[in-house]
């Protein structure tokens, strides 16, 4: 496998009418984290979505190799499936693999429609989605949002042990998150 | 790729055939035949004007139940962030635009055949004009579920999507009525293979079409 990495070059950003950021560039490679901080409505999840290449820039450019895995606010599991068959689906998507299901809590939760989880346990789901995917890239929106204090460490645990196995973190995230040697990018320099 | 194209092909029938929240196909088939039963009430007994024009009600009772199930084609798995996944892993919208055509006429297709059965010993309708009909859903359907996943896809996040959905449907779905409708009355065989022709040329669009529409919604 190649090596994954990201390359973002004087992207600027554009919703509706208003410029979010403008000439941000960065660059990650294999084992690195990158923390993107900020207000709320500063662009985060934009610049999020346009690494994933799920929305277009409005200048500038991005490069990315490796396939990519995002985790935002919407866990893209069927709300009325039972928890292991809303997972079970995005295995057979994604090739059956391990998908942590007991040290993310889960285990007891398989029987339980997807609409009644808590934000918290809907959040934990698509973690394990995303470990099921297998992607060098994670993407993570305010991964950190409805966790409590055990599942924060966890998540702070599983992303350093993904970027310790040679993948890609970029974060977008409000709240303080640890991660060893991950580097912080404060949005609101680049504001237009 | 192909064990993709099962997996969303099992769970977009799981959806849409056996139900889930919005009852499957049970709903469309249940509406249409009630109005197979209605019909009788309304014009009176009269066996000859049954028959005569039950075969044209069975196509606009099947275009009806066809509408029932737009809201849940594709909008809630754009709400839920399904498509985005999706496009992360290299599934074009265009592939899940074509397995949900192919789930929802399965959802209603064949259902609605089965379902004509029973609607034309309500009509009075004898067994030539039963087999027209039957050919002639059998040919309509397909274009009626393209129709409907598309014009889904093109409503999907606007406001009264639903409703609206319905009225884009109605108008684009005149062609298929005449033919298909039209292949009833004496002579008109040559209808069945112009709703056919119909069919053909609104499953060959909806998976571009509504593709797009997906992106486009993406914004």
């Amino acid at each position: 496998m190649q090596e994954a990495f990201i390359v973002v070059r004087d992207l600027a950003c554009r919703r509706g009418d208003r410029l979010l950021f403008r000439n941000l560039s960065l660059s990650l490679n294999a084992g690195q984290a990158l923390q993107v901080a900020g207000s709320n409505g500063i662009g985060k999840s934009s610049l999020l979505r346009i690494v994933a290449g799920l929305a277009p820039a409005f200048a500038g450019s991005v490069e990315s190799q490796g396939t990519i895995g995002l985790v935002d606010e919407r866990p893209a599991l069927d709300p009325h499936l039972p928890l292991g068959k809303a997972l079970t689906f995005w295995q057979g998507i994604d090739g059956a693999a391990g998908n942590e299901l007991s040290r993310l809590g889960l285990a007891d939760l398989l029987d339980v429609p997807v609409r009644y989880l808590s934000t918290g346990q809907k959040k934990r789901a698509a973690l394990s989605r995303l470990i099921g995917q297998k992607a060098p890239i994670w993407l993570l929106d305010e991964p950190l949002n409805g966790l409590d204090g055990h599942a924060v460490e966890l998540t702070e645990q599983l992303a350093a042990e993904h970027c310790a196995a040679g993948g890609i973190a970029l974060i977008a995230s409000h709240q303080p998150f640890s991660l060893p040697g991950m580097e912080k990018l404060a949005l609101a320099d680049f504001a237009a | 790729m192909s064990g993709r194209f099962s997996a969303l092909l099992r769970r977009d029938v799981a959806r849409l055939l056996l139900g889930g929240r919005g009852g499957g196909a049970l709903l469309p088939i249940l509406f249409f035949l009630s109005v197979a039963m209605l019909y009788p009430f309304a014009v009176g007994p009269d066996a000859r004007l049954l028959a005569r024009t039950g075969g044209g009600v069975i196509w606009v009772a099947a275009m009806l139940a066809a509408i029932l199930p737009l809201d849940r084609l594709v909008e809630p798995d754009i709400e839920q962030g399904m498509f985005d996944q999706w496009a992360l892993r290299g599934i074009s919208e265009e592939m899940v635009i074509t397995v949900r055509v192919l789930a929802h006429w399965l959802s209603f297709g064949p259902p609605l055949m089965l379902a004509a059965l029973p609607a034309s010993a309500l009509l009075g309708i004898d067994a030539e004009t039963l087999r027209i009909v039957e050919i002639g859903l059998l040919a309509g359907t397909p274009g009626l579920a393209a129709l409907g996943v598309t014009v889904a896809a093109l409503t999907a996040g606007l406001r009264g999507g639903a409703a609206l959905s319905g009225l884009l449907v109605i108008p684009m779905a005149v062609p298929l009525l005449i033919f298909g409708a039209g292949s009833l009355s004496l002579g008109g065989e040559s209808g069945l293979a112009l709703t056919a022709a119909a069919s053909l040329v609104l499953l060959a669009i909806a998976p571009f079409a509504g593709g797009a529409a997906v992106r486009a919604a993406r914004g």
